[in-house]
């Protein structure tokens, strides 16, 4: 169940639907480039329950096919370049959602439910876009009472990254529930780590509550500092210098690809 | 008279209409909307009463979830949040928003991030607060081109929430859901009726003369630039240190 971050990249097939979480949840930027290399492309990316940098490289790197978000952002330092671009050209088919859809969809998978009902959206332009969402009334209402259903997200592999886990395979996940949410609804789950303790994370009452138990985790690879250039709770900030001079350099195609070979030969020295 | 930034403006406006929540939502990178909830929060507790809970997106200190983002949406389906703030890339005059980007859909000829939570919150949250500084008829357009969130709902439909206000540089409305549409209610200093009207794509009333924002008092003023300053840069550092920048380059 110990890997590293390039073995695990070798799980992830074309096509598949791919659950990435949002900027200060825990992103493995470590699995960023492992997942370039390996090539597998047509990649269907949802945003759990908005991207960031990595959604942005992974559109930039051509593997993407669908992107299913409530946004895509690189926060302060402005919108996301390759991904903007991806859209004004027509490159990847977009699949509009607001937050709490997305969690909704991987709670009635979490459950083996179908769907989930959630309030709001009638009248909005993205459950008009949304032709796998459907609005019906209210069963336990007298009549009337119109509400949506959101289909179960089902994942094929889930990427993220945490402060430690154990030889055991438990991942501590803290309060960052969003984790276990896509965790629960995707066959391969994969997770990078800052460190690897001795001790079961699920003998102590007090770190078990927070573990994500083994059962659902395929592979943790150990990643030091895996979530650069974005912060990880508890552990470092963000490094904001550096999305900024991704943001700048992405502007072009050809920018970003100078700014991702860069960082391949510092990766490789 | 003490002279008041027009950001201080901004934040004491946003404390009044802030005023009698239990709880505020605010975005990540939001600062005036946040200096606001601040502002009422040491107005209140310097009153001897409870101030309101403050609830910052993506900041460690001011987050008192424990079960992920998903808690905030579930919080607010609760009814457990009475207020929120929410921009737009385009809002119109019957106060729908569009967080998704202009021109044609899917492929917007600018892309803005997305709809975030907006297309439920909208609808729950009792009192949404629309705030954009930048006051043009590029931003408040007469028809949006994408509905991220409408300002109102048919009847029938499940709605609990919606927008209150429009706070924008230039000055304050109030929004009527009845007609539906916005109502200039202030305008702020150095600014007047024709300038707001020539810098807004919808039609709004107003009365002939509309009214200056009111200003905060000395005291009012004396807690935004001490305790709240202070408060504040634990989350935004930089803005914080802009507006001390700012006020030091006008008592100079």
């Amino acid at each position: 169940m110990l890997s590293e971050p390039r073995a695990m990249a070798k799980h992830i097939e074309p096509g598949m639907r791919m659950a990435l979480p949002v900027d200060y949840a825990g992103v493995s930027m470590a699995m960023t480039r492992p997942i370039i290399e390996h090539g597998a492309g047509n990649l269907h990316l949802v945003c759990v329950p908005t991207g960031g940098l990595q959604v942005d490289q992974l559109v930039g790197a051509g593997l993407v096919r669908t992107v299913e978000t409530s946004a895509v952002s690189l926060g302060e330092a402005g919108g996301a370049p390759r991904f903007n671009a991806a859209v004004k050209e027509g490159a990847v088919r977009l699949k509009d959602a607001t937050c709490p859809a997305i969690y909704a969809g991987l709670m009635a998978a979490q459950k083996g439910s179908p769907f989930m009902p959630l309030r709001g959206l009638i009248g909005t332009d993205l459950l008009r876009h949304r032709d796998d969402w459907r609005v019906v009334d209210n069963p336990l209402a007298d009549g009337g009472d119109p509400i949506v259903l959101i289909p179960a997200i089902e994942l094929d592999v889930a990427i993220f990254h945490v402060p430690m886990a154990d030889r055991f395979g438990n991942v501590w996940i803290g309060r960052r529930r969003e984790l276990a949410a896509m965790a629960y609804a995707s066959r391969i789950v994969l997770v990078t780590v800052e460190r690897i303790v001795e001790e079961n994370l699920l003998a102590d009452e007090m770190s078990a509550a927070g573990v994500l138990p083994a059962l659902y985790v395929t592979e943790v690879a150990r990643a030091p500092k895996g979530a650069w250039p974005y912060g990880l709770w508890g552990e470092y900030p963000a490094d904001s210098a550096e999305i900024a001079r991704y943001a700048k350099a992405a502007r072009t195609a050809d920018g970003f690809s100078a700014y991702m070979a860069q960082a391949l030969m510092e990766s490789a020295s | 008279m003490t002279e008041v930034l027009p950001r201080e403006v901004l934040i004491c406006t946003i404390a009044r209409l802030l005023d009698g929540v239990r709880h505020v939502a605010v975005g990540a990178s939001s600062p005036i909307p946040a200096a606001g909830a601040m502002l009422l929060r040491a107005l209140k507790e310097t009153g001897g009463v409870i101030g309101p809970r403050i609830s910052i997106l993506g900041s460690v200190e001011h987050n008192f979830f424990t079960n992920g983002s998903a808690e905030l949406f579930d919080c607010a389906g609760q009814g457990r949040i009475d207020a929120f703030f929410l921009g737009g890339g385009q809002i119109d005059g019957f106060g729908n928003v569009n967080l998704v980007g202009a021109g044609s859909y899917p492929r917007s000829s600018v892309r803005w991030p997305g709809s975030f939570g907006s297309a439920y919150l909208y609808f729950v949250v009792p009192r949404v607060i629309l705030f954009r500084e930048e006051h043009t008829p590029r931003v408040f357009v007469e028809k949006v081109d994408f509905i991220s969130a409408p300002g109102v709902s048919e009847d029938g439909i499940y709605r609990r929430g919606g927008p209150v206000a429009l706070l924008t540089s230039k000055g304050l409305f109030r929004f009527d859901k009845s007609r539906p549409g916005f109502e200039l209610e202030s305008v702020h200093p150095g600014h007047d009726l024709a300038d707001i009207k020539q810098a807004t794509g919808f039609r709004f009333a107003h009365d002939a003369e509309p009214r200056q924002t009111a200003l905060p008092d000395r005291s009012t003023l004396d807690l935004l630039r001490g305790r709240v300053f202070g408060e504040l840069a634990e989350t935004y550092p930089e803005f914080a240190a802009q507006m001390r920048q700012d006020l030091a380059a006008v008592d100079a």
